[in-house]
């Protein structure tokens, strides 16, 4: 009972107390299976990670410490792959590219459909939730003939972004509808165009500004998503971060170079999605 | 300007007669037409070119394809992974879940479990390969475990590794909407814990649970980073033929071989994602 008690999902008074002896053992029971399940799952969850900073590390010798492996980050360039340093390049850049288009495709369609088009809203959820179902690597087989016809006018890995804003889709999707539902978009809207506002400063200026949580989640959770997409870089033969960390693993297995990366890599998505979580928390609090 | 409309509301068209009047709808095609070429397009050519043999002629028999052997082997090399790591990584995923849902909903373990599952969730691929490789792998630091390479034992352990924090975002709510009331209910009626879970909790909680299971499952179903960084020599489920079938044309020799098993892959993913949406319609029923 102490478990599921401490919920407090219910407004009712707290039921009378069961003896306290009980009530005291099953608290110390739950005590201790809670403690084991964390401790268990805990190192399960942080032993990989911990595995890949201390392979980083590695000097030239089994055992032995070393900074190389961070140094090498800048320059490492191995035969017959482009150098390290301009994946990275690439990715970050494929990173910005893909949230600005998806936010200018996204924010004001979502706030037009809110405002004016309801009878559309049915559909595009079902759009925007529909990648989440169709699996990247299906996607790129019927991107082959599109990604031909591109590849006529720029061979640039850049071009990427283009399937990237779909897989983005959902993920933003989920973060700008919660924020949208968090305000009253009609009121505003009303408020503004009766004050004289046109229909784009409405979007930009007054709805998208009340937003600007639900935006800055989608933003993170799209740059997350870039920095670790590898199925459909590697299937269309562009090289971005993971698929240049495949790469140099072929090349050299134990690179250390390839651990330094993989953790830089994951410390900054790491990053990025404890904002997210902090800063969905607040609105929660607040809200 | 600004009194020409005031009278009007924001919700609705204004008809202030200075331009004809474009339909509401209009705003939208942008997005249609992105997602069209994009989403829609690539989709509709796996399943037009399934249809079709390499020559361009329709060819309804190719369905059939999907039952060859060599086909089939690799939808049940699939199937194996999928239900090893769905299944371990549900029911471990539901123990962690309600380990954090027993504890203080505002406190800080509470909050660091769902935050690291949110982030956690998200990392597969290369990285996560790479980071088991050498924990366990023929170097790792914590032992040589001689399975490491075995299908679907090894790359199985590595997929949990994203299906448990998965399991917990998705189960946490359900078990969050376990009601205090049914709990004292069933022990006011001298209910001991096991006769709870069995005849109560555990009921209430199944089609979640079997919702967010095959939620796992098409996670799993669609992943290609992972087990391509963790074996890239042997292909043993789907999406690792696709890739090959994709830079070698070799094979089945009068089928589109990629299309083929990626429209095989969407049938078996909309067959289990409508499964996913009839259980969790039936699991909103009592948790809410």
């Amino acid at each position: 009972m102490a478990a599921v008690t401490s919920l407090g999902e219910t407004p009712i008074a707290p039921p009378a107390r069961r003896p306290r002896g009980m009530q005291a053992r099953r608290r110390r029971r739950l005590n201790a299976f809670r403690y084991v399940v964390f401790t268990v799952f805990g190192l399960f969850f942080i032993l990989p990670l911990l595995a890949m900073a201390r392979f980083s590390l590695e000097g030239a010798t089994l055992g032995s410490w070393s900074l190389s492996g961070w140094r090498q980050i800048a320059s490492y360039q191995n035969t017959g792959i482009p150098p390290l340093l301009s994946a990275i390049e690439i990715t970050l850049e494929l990173a910005v590219i893909t949230c600005v288009v998806t936010l200018v495709l996204l924010v004001p369609t979502m706030i037009w459909i809110r405002l004016r088009v309801q009878w559309l809203a049915r559909t595009v959820e079902f759009l925007c939730l529909l990648p989440l179902t169709i699996p990247a690597i299906v996607l790129v087989v019927g991107l082959g003939p599109i990604y031909n016809r591109i590849q006529h006018y720029s061979l640039s890995a850049l071009m990427l972004f283009w399937v990237y804003v779909i897989l983005a889709l959902p993920y933003a999707y989920r973060a700008l509808a919660a924020g949208l539902s968090a305000i009253d978009v009609t009121t505003l809207a009303e408020a503004a165009r009766s004050l004289g506002a046109s229909w784009f400063s409405v979007i930009v200026r007054v709805i998208a500004p009340n937003m600007w949580q639900a935006i800055l989640n989608a933003l993170l959770l799209t740059a997350a998503l870039v920095l670790g997409e590898f199925t459909i870089a590697y299937l269309l033969l562009y090289t971005n971060l993971q698929e240049e960390l495949y790469a140099i693993s072929r090349n050299t297995p134990n690179a250390s170079v390839v651990f330094s990366t993989s953790t830089a890599a994951l410390l900054f998505a790491f990053a990025l999605l404890l904002i997210l979580s902090y800063v969905g928390r607040r609105r929660r609090g607040r809200g | 300007m600004a009194v020409a409309t005031t009278t009007k509301t924001g919700a609705r068209p204004s008809r202030s007669g200075r331009r004809p009047s474009v339909p509401a709808w209009v705003g939208t095609v942008p997005f249609f037409a992105y997602v069209a070429v994009f989403l829609l397009l690539p989709t509709g050519i796996v399943v037009v070119d399934a249809l079709k043999n390499p020559n361009g002629s329709w060819a309804f028999s190719n369905i059939s394809e999907l039952g060859n052997p060599l086909v089939r082997g690799y939808f049940i090399g699939s199937l194996k992974l999928c239900l090893l790591s769905s299944v371990s990584g549900a029911v471990f995923g539901a123990i962690l879940a309600y380990a954090v849902a027993s504890g203080n909903p505002d406190g800080v373990v509470r909050r660091l479990y769902i935050s690291a599952s949110g982030v956690l969730a998200q990392f597969g691929g290369v990285t996560l390969a790479f980071a088991f490789l050498v924990l366990i792998g023929p170097v790792g630091l914590l032992f040589h475990a001689s399975w490491y390479y075995d299908f679907p034992w090894g790359i199985g352990l590595i997929y949990t590794y994203f299906q448990i924090p998965l399991m917990v975002l998705v189960f946490l709510p359900a078990i969050d909407g376990l009601k205090v009331q049914w709990r004292e209910a069933s022990e006011n009626l001298g209910s001991s814990a096991w006769q709870y879970w069995r005849y109560v909790g555990g009921p209430l909680l199944a089609p979640a649970f079997l919702g967010a299971t095959l939620l796992l499952f098409a996670n799993a179903l669609s992943a290609f980073a992972t087990i391509q960084a963790w074996e890239n020599q042997i292909a043993y489920i789907v999406p690792q033929q696709i890739s090959t079938a994709l830079s070698s044309e070799v094979g089945l020799s009068n089928v589109n071989v990629a299309d083929l098993l990626a429209l095989g892959m969407v049938i078996l993913v909309a067959i289990v994602m409508t499964g996913y949406a009839l259980l969790q319609r039936r699991a909103a029923r009592w948790l809410r």
